[in-house]
């Protein structure tokens, strides 16, 4: 096969494309998961809440599968990436798994049948259900900028002295917390688009103040990451030679996160894009521009979670047990042949499924209000 | 009882399995149905087909919820509790996973909205296409899901990288038309669809026997029992199909499905029946038809099926050859090699038998010590467990042409004769409901349990694929998984009788005698 990329430009374009998945997520499922966690607040009553959940209704799914896409996107290109968060998050992993599990029996059961109680238990499950992988995911981040405590032995097996409760430190909750909050701001500015009247009033008091909380949030990060140790690499063989972690060398020290934006300059754009699109989704939102406010968040989730990236690039997932043994974009992506196969598939597919899911999008637009719920009423959510 | 880790990753992997696979089949056949109907309706334009549909199609969604809700589960799990599995041959197997994704999973989820939500909003024309894509999508799920479920019984197409340490993407090609994969999902699929049409046919004769919902439950099953009289045709052969790949490709597999401990003179026979004796490698009891596995299995008179005890002996000379590229490959990676560029060429083309010599970890670590006890031992484990597969195989085989038989006495009877009436046959059809998901449960059972002690046959046994995690934090999900996804299905029985019990009539709005 003619190599049209050499392994190095192939390894950043996958870099990228998970980047892309992520991010995609953030911005199409992020907006479910954070309408689910405004459910219990900003719906007062039952047509309220059947409201809420059939603006999203028929769209969640798809939505949910850039995260599943994702997975299986980090399995087949960054299979090392996989073993070591998958298995050393387990406890971490199997929350975020048991509040998806909800989600579509959430969805689908809840208004099944004609009882308060029953309900009610759903509405608080699809509650936990947006809240723990939103916050799961930010405190994951966190860890993954702080570094996590694994190793390899000499066959590659996994050693994983990675803990439960010292995940969650101040930095990665704080992490935690904007992730919760930036998708309850991704929510309600979905959910301002499909409603009207009281509902839309308590989005829009919400969006006043919420956008202010994230620009602080991620102010406070950006200025721990001088104090905290970052990882760089000081040796390694090249950045084409075939995956092994165990090839090169890694030098921990405070700060070392912020020279990619010494190096890159243009890095810069991130964190800006990650403020900006906070203020302007505030304003826009408060103006009644609605279509737009929900641009701007998306464009802020797209910045903050480029921000992660571009710091602490090119690795992916730093050991502080064994700096030399941390995943970097060089040397724990899948072969070169695998890389390629999965380019071709994603540059045939996603262009087709974002197509078809805009489709969705246009078919279903419009408002849904107490009308709507009361005409089709045994078959909505 | 104390489990190991690898048995409680192994339970938690089963029970998890298991429990997805008791709604993915009812998807797959129920979706091709509902799109069968809703194109007669578009094609006829009688209202009652619309609501054949949307009948169904309520049932459908519940179902398919869970469907997704367990499915999340399988695509991690191998990351949390199969991490070293994930970084041998994830390059591999990680790549059907996400086209799984980009093809599949994107297609059903995004048009079940619509499927669910569209019909006021979209012509007749454009709903039966969301329909039908939606059927689509949940049938390329299992056909990627099979692919990477093929190459585990059948790794071709890669090779071993020592560098990176595992296994590595050779051939695409091969890995798409792997012929154990593309009988599989064949065979897979019509097992779904024999579920859906099963599944139809029971409750229609449900309401058929309370004598409501006539109109909508004779149309109903007019279509389920010829669907299901083909589906029930195409699952047994292609059983043979997948059962012929065994013949080729998993030998050891074969053997212990029928029970063969000797290796018989051509054409070998079939044993109906026997009591298996795994500890002294014989069978009591055995009730043996002649020529009938030979033929089957081989496709000729004269080619042998290769016995356990003969099978035992291939392994064991593997893993004498396999220990011999062990210690290269262990010289290699402590870096005591005197020339790793030589090795490194070496390893790529003669790993096949490394996996065999990683059967010794269970004894001892340090492998390329292991004496002639272990490797025997060894050898011998290469043996599944028996009896289960002899008779797990049997009942399902049996229920297979037991559903050959219903659905074309229901063919016959309904479709052809025009008689609903036949009281006897109403009640077999309806207590025949769970009769298919046996059967698919007892396949997943044979095909998986069949394999071992491989996760990757003959490349990677399964006892060196877990993950570096402690017993208790297995034990914790598996726990958590069974008491979550128990109540999960008590939920979504509940709803599903309730349902059915309401009737057509009921949820639409409707009066069809």
């Amino acid at each position: 096969m003619a190599e049209i990329f050499n392994y190095e430009v192939l390894r950043i374009i996958w870099w990228v494309l998970l980047g892309v998945l992520l991010i995609g997520f953030a911005i199409m499922d992020g907006f479910d998961l954070g309408t689910a966690i405004l459910l219990p607040f900003i719906g007062k009553t039952d047509v309220e809440r059947r409201i809420i959940l059939n603006s999203v209704g028929p769209v969640w799914d798809g939505n949910q599968v850039w995260f599943i896409l994702g997975g299986g996107a980090i399995f087949a290109a960054w299979p090392l990436v996989y073993a070591v968060s998958f298995s050393g998050f387990y406890y971490a992993m199997f929350l975020v798994l048991v509040a998806l599990i909800l989600r579509p029996v959430g969805f689908d059961y809840r208004s099944k049948i004609n009882n308060k109680t029953w309900r009610t238990i759903w509405d608080y499950c699809l509650f936990i259900s947006g809240l723990v992988p939103s916050l799961v995911f930010g405190v994951a981040i966190g860890n993954v900028l702080l570094g996590v405590n694994f190793s390899f032995d000499n066959f590659m097996i996994i050693e994983n002295k990675i803990g439960f409760l010292e995940l969650f430190s101040p930095f990665s909750l704080l992490c935690g917390l904007l992730s919760v909050s930036m998708l309850t701001v991704q929510g309600a500015c979905f959910l301002s688009i499909k409603t009207e009247g009281d509902i839309q009033k308590r989005l829009k008091k919400l969006l006043n103040i919420l956008p202010f909380f994230n620009i602080i949030l991620f102010a406070i990060g950006g200025l721990m990451l001088q104090k905290i140790d970052g990882y760089e690499i000081t040796k390694i063989l090249n950045n084409s030679a075939d995956s092994n972690p165990l090839n090169k060398e890694v030098s921990k020290h405070a700060g070392a996160w912020l020279n990619n934006y010494s190096t890159y300059k243009w890095f810069i754009i991130a964190p800006i894009l990650g403020f900006a699109g906070q203020i302007f989704a505030m304003i826009l939102s408060h103006f009644k521009h609605d279509v737009k406010a929900f641009i701007a968040s998306s464009l802020s989730v797209l910045g903050i979670i480029s921000t992660v990236g571009l710091t602490c690039f090119p690795f992916i997932l730093p050991s502080s047990l064994n700096p030399n043994s941390s995943l970097t974009v060089w040397d724990a992506s899948s072969s070169y042949h695998t890389l390629v196969v999965m380019l071709i598939a994603t540059i045939i597919f996603v262009p087709i499924i974002i197509s078809y899911t805009s489709f969705v999008f246009m078919v279903l637009r419009g408002k849904v209000n107490a009308k709507t719920i009361d005409k089709d009423s045994n078959f909505l959510y | 009882m104390d489990l190991t880790l690898v048995e409680a990753s192994r339970l938690q992997f089963a029970i998890t399995a298991i429990y997805h696979f008791l709604f993915v089949p009812l998807t797959l056949g129920l979706a091709v149905i509902i799109g069968i109907m809703e194109s007669i309706y578009v094609m006829t334009n009688r209202e009652i087909w619309r609501d054949l549909t949307k009948f169904w199609g309520k049932l459908f969604a519940i179902n398919f919820a869970m469907g997704v809700a367990t499915g999340i589960t399988m695509e991690f799990q191998f990351g949390t509790n199969w991490a070293y599995y994930s970084h041998y041959v994830g390059d591999i197997f990680g790549v059907p996973l996400a086209i799984e994704g980009l093809m599949a999973f994107f297609l059903e989820s995004t048009f079940v909205g619509l499927f669910l939500f569209g019909w006021d909003k979209l012509s007749k024309v454009k709903h039966l296409i969301v329909t039908w894509l939606m059927a689509i999508g949940t049938n390329l799920s299992a056909l990627w899901i099979l692919i990477a479920n093929g190459w585990m019984q059948n790794p071709i197409g890669a090779k071993f990288n020592a560098e990176s340490m595992r296994m590595e993407l050779d051939s695409f090609q091969k890995i798409f038309f792997n012929d154990v994969a593309q009988s599989k999902f064949v065979h897979t699929i019509s097992a779904g669809y024999v579920t859906g049409a099963m599944f139809v046919l029971s409750i229609s004769c449900y309401y058929l026997l309370k004598k409501t919902n006539l109109e909508i439950a004779k149309r109903s099953i007019i279509i389920a029992s010829s669907f299901g009289l083909l589906s029930a045709l195409s699952v047994v052969v292609l059983g043979d199909e997948s059962g012929y790949s065994a013949g080729l490709n998993q030998k050891m597999k074969l053997a212990a499905m029928e029970g063969m401990w000797e290796t018989h003179e051509a054409p070998a026979p079939l044993a109906i029946f026997a009591i298996p004796d795994q500890k002294n490698q014989k069978n009591d009891y055995e009730i043996e038809v002649p020529y009938v596995l030979g033929l089957i299995a081989t496709r000729s008179f004269d080619k042998q099926v290769p016995g356990i005890k003969d099978l035992v002996k291939v392994s064991e000379s593997r893993i004498r050859n396999g220990i011999g590229q062990y210690k290269i490959l262990k010289n290699l990676r402590d870096g005591k090699s005197s020339n790793p560029q030589a090795d490194k060429a070496f390893l790529k083309e003669n790993f096949q038998d490394i996996g065999y010599a990683l059967l010794l970890k269970k004894y001892r670590p340090d492998i390329e010590n292991a004496g002639e006890e272990e490797i025997l031992k060894s050898a011998n484990d290469t043996i599944p467990n028996v009896a289960p597969l002899f008779y797990g195989f049997r009942i399902m085989v049996g229920l297979g042409l037991f559903f050959i038989i219903l659905f074309g006495t229901a063919f016959y009877k309904m479709n052809l004769k025009g008689n609903f009436n036949c009281k006897l046959l109403l009640q077999i059809c309806l207590i025949s409901l769970p009769l298919p998901w046996i059967a698919s449960e007892l396949g997943w059972f044979v095909a998986e349990h069949g394999r071992q002690p491989w996760v990757i046959e003959g490349i990677l046994p399964t006892f060196l694929a877990i993950s570096s995690v402690s017993k208790a934090q297995v034990l914790t999900s598996l726990f958590g998984f069974i008491i979550l996804y128990s109540t999960l299905l008590i939920v979504d029985i509940f709803l599903m009788v309730k349902f059915i019990k309401m009737g057509p009539n009921k949820i639409l709005h409707k009066q069809y005698s």
